[in-house]
């Protein structure tokens, strides 16, 4: 019997976003069907992975996942080299945890140094993720842009609440900006629109959805990136017509199924297998979903993921 | 799916007689268009309509079921591409994979892994299902004694996969009453198999090289009346053909695919860590059976999260009911938390408080089902209706002090709801629910 698939009729194509500068530039985004339905449509620049680091030494990491970066979690320049070095990251995401003023609470100038040296000692393309405190953020965010300028970096989370001072600073310094909306298909939406009529050009805007890990509110995220894929692809919605970045390590390694022993929970099984396939899981997971940056941390999870990725392109 | 109202009610008697209990034919085809009727409710039907419309009343994807008594697993019956349509009804089934080649020690240690594999989240238990046994050494005996072997020692659902069809059948025949799937109908044996099934009413696996193949399978094993079957389309490179069958089912009403597939991550790489990786692209697009190579901790546990969160109802968040729950051997003196009534908050919290061994009343405040942060945000969990509630709940009688704690990620309120609860000291709990034990032994000390 002949099968005569029934395709799906696709009005959209998500925005194609080229990041970085000079000869390291990675281009994302341009499918023009759902996640790999490579039957009846193009994913002209697959999905792609950040490696994270840190801005000083995480205190609150289990073992396995501090194991491969325990000689360089003190320096983030070192910390961003061996990323790219040994395990061939193509992207790096720096996480300003030490910004938090529920934390460490390190000032503006200090942290804008901390990113630029980053920036300039690597030469793949740049993510800056804030604290996510929107007053702090402002302060620190706009202060990279600033001494970045000219560094072409994606910086985020940008938020109702700051997205003018940041959105306005990142246009004047051509960055990127990561719009973050706590998993909801409309608030992505309004936010892209804010951002649009503040000028921020439209090969400048990452959406990012919000996360939870598996077990820990995965499926709302799930579904809300697809119905915004739905929307953009087949509604004409073009204000969800971008690229979708997912900040997801930092969400997994911290849940208690990660980080309890195997002696206190035998039937969790091996910890450090347990926890790669935690963050391997979630990151697949968003990929069905239409994920096309995810910013993940065990380099065993992300060999697990890039395979993934290959795998789907060739099927 | 199904018929609307109005296509029902062409169908319906049109007497308007009442005796379904509703005044009108037409009301009653408008309950029976939404569920809230049976067909039965009319005794005037005839037997030809009444077929006609549960045949197009049932779900494009059948479901099937495996096993029998608690064991019993159902498969397919989904309706819809997106699980934000409408919930995705049956989660995928996982199974074991076991050879008549492993020796004896290979057996046990893998089944024991499958045995063990059970746990409890949010009151609901997460298990693999199903175990698959496949003839691999040419020797039937060996094959049947092993099926026998596993049937004394689970009451799993079984899949019995064999290419000597004599094989097969024999052992198919000895647990026939374990309703095992049969594993695989093809164009050579379906005749053979498709009897077998017919006779003895297990369902069958049907196997085609391609989609084309499995689809002609399929409408000669329905020709000959078999209704339960499940489709291997042979890919070992699946999703694209799970998004075929799963959208042809749904949007072509084509008959053949109509039924949930199986798929073998476990023949798809030799790496555990990878086949996991595949399994869970399975649950996310249409897989019916997944097969796994082993069921270790490690993998089996994240695995059975994925599956639960994909398949949660998207439009009711699970809820436990607002009261004081008592934790321990509680006294006047025993420390009280507040949370809200979002089941997973709850069975954590509850799960540390638990563990701390030191006896509290946890007051669970009714957020919809919000998280903390989120009921906080939606403005469901602010101090004033923490303080309302905290007073009308009747915890005041129960205890002599006057501490509570709450969730560290509302220590924004906390200086908010001492001037609410001008008699309480609002104690600042930890973030992280896993540092409760510790907190509460210090509290207590
Ligand atoms: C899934 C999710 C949703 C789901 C709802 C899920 C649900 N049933 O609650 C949906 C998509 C519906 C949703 C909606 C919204 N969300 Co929401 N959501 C999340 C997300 C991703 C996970 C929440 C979750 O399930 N956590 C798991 C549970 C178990 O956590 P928990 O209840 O907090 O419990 C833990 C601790 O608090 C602690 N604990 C709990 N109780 C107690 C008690 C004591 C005494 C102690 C000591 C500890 C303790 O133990 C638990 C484990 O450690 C978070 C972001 C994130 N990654 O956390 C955002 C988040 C909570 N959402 C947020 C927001 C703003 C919203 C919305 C208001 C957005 C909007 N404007 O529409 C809506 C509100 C809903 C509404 N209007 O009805 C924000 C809150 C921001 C803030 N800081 O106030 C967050 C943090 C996202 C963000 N970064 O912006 N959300
Ligand atoms: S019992 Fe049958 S015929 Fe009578 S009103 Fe109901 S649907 Fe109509």
């Amino acid at each position: 019997m002949r099968i005569d698939i029934p395709r799906v009729a696709y009005t959209g194509t998500i925005k194609e976003i080229t990041l970085g500068r000079n000869k390291n530039k990675i281009t994302i985004g341009g499918e023009s069907c759902y996640p790999f339905h490579l039957f009846e449509g193009t994913m002209p620049n697959p999905p792609k992975i950040a490696m994270e680091v840190y801005d000083s030494a995480p205190e609150d990491w289990p073992d396995s996942a501090m194991e491969p970066f325990a000689d360089v979690v003190d320096d983030p320049v070192a910390w961003a080299r061996k990323c790219i070095d040994v395990y061939g990251a193509e992207m790096i995401a720096l996480q300003m945890a030490s910004t938090d003023p529920n934390g460490k609470n390190i000032p503006a100038d200090k942290a804008a140094a901390i990113a630029k040296k980053v920036s300039d000692e690597i030469e793949v393309p740049l993510i800056i993720w804030g604290c996510e405190n929107v007053d702090k953020d402002t302060e620190v965010l706009r202060s990279i842009c600033e001494i970045c300028e000219g560094r072409d970096l994606i910086i985020g989370p940008v938020v109702e609440g700051n997205y003018r001072a940041i959105g306005a600073t990142a246009i004047a310094y051509n960055h990127t900006v990561i719009a973050s909306t706590p998993i909801d298909i409309n608030l992505a939406k309004q936010l892209n629109i804010l951002l649009g009529n503040l000028n921020v050009p439209d090969d400048k805007i990452i959406i990012d959805p919000s996360i939870g890990p598996i077990g820990y509110g995965l499926e709302y995220t799930y579904s809300v990136m697809e119905r915004i894929r739905v929307a953009a692809l087949t509604q004409e919605d073009e204000r969800l017509q971008y690229p979708i970045i997912l900040n997801l390590a930092k969400e997994v390694w911290k849940i208690k199924e990660v980080n309890v022993s195997e002696t206190e929970a035998p039937l969790y099984g091996h910890k450090k297998s347990r926890g790669v396939l935690f963050e391997a899981l979630t990151a697949q997971c968003m990929l069905m979903a239409g994920a096309n940056i995810l910013i993940m941390r065990h380099p065993e999870a992300i060999g697990l993921v890039k395979e993934s990725i290959k795998d789907l392109m060739n099927s | 799916m199904g018929l609307s109202g109005i296509e029902i009610f062409k169908k319906l008697p049109k007497t308007n007689c009442g005796k379904c209990g509703v005044p009108t034919c037409l009301a009653f085809a408008m309950k029976l268009a939404t569920g809230q009727a049976e067909l039965d409710a009319c005794p005037d039907i005839s037997e030809n309509v009444k077929e006609e419309i549960g045949l197009a009343s049932a779900p494009p994807v059948r479901t099937v079921v495996i096993g029998i008594g608690e064991r019993a697993t159902k498969i397919g019956g989904e309706t819809v591409l997106f699980r934000h349509e409408k919930r995705f009804e049956n989660p995928p089934a996982f199974t074991l994979l076991l050879s008549d080649n492993m020796d004896d020690l290979e057996i046990s240690s893998r089944l024991s892994g499958f045995n063990n594999a059970v746990y409890e989240r949010v009151s609901v238990v997460m298990k693999p299902e199903l175990v698959a046994i496949r003839g691999d050494s040419a020797d039937p005996l060996r094959f049947n004694t092993l099926v026998e072997k596993i049937c004394n020692e689970t009451d799993a659902g079984l899949i019995l996969m064999n290419e000597d069809v004599e094989a097969l059948s024999q052992a198919v025949r000895k647990c026939s009453g374990r309703k095992p799937l049969i594993y695989a109908a093809t164009m050579e044996n379906y005749e053979i198999l498709g009897s077998l099934a017919l006779e003895l009413s297990c369902p069958l696996a049907v196997k085609g090289d391609g989609l084309e193949e499995l689809a002609d399978v399929c409408d000669k094993l329905i020709g000959m009346g078999l209704k339960d079957l499940v489709l291997d389309s042979g890919a070992r490179n699946a999703l694209e053909d799970q998004i075929i069958i799963r959208r042809c089912a749904l949007m072509k009403k084509t008959k053949a695919f109509g039924f949930p597939t199986i798929v073998f991550p476990c023949l798809m790489t030799g790496n555990l860590m990878k086949e996991t990786i595949i399994a869970c692209q399975m649950i996310a697009k249409y897989g019916g059976i997944i097969v796994l190579s082993e069921i270790e901790g490690y993998s089996i546990f994240p695995l059975l999260l994925a599956r639960m969160n994909i398949f949660t109802d998207p439009q009711r968040p699970m809820t436990v009911e607002e009261k004081i729950y008592e934790i321990g051997a509680v006294n006047e003196n025993s420390p009280v938390l507040i949370t809200g009534n979002f089941s997973l908050t709850y069975f954590i919290v509850s799960g540390e408080v638990e563990a701390s061994h030191v006896p509290a009343y946890l007051l669970i405040k009714d957020t919809e089902g919000l998280s903390v942060l989120t009921a906080w945000a939606a403005g469901k969990f602010g101090a004033d209706t923490i303080a309302l509630f905290v007073k009308k709940s009747g915890i005041e009688e129960k205890i002599k002090h006057r501490r509570l704690v709450i969730p560290g990620y509302l220590a924004a309120i906390s200086g908010e709801l001492e001037e609410e609860l001008p008699d309480w000291e609002i104690l600042i709990g930890p973030r992280e629910a896993s540092h409760l034990p510790a907190y509460l032994k210090q509290l207590s000390a």
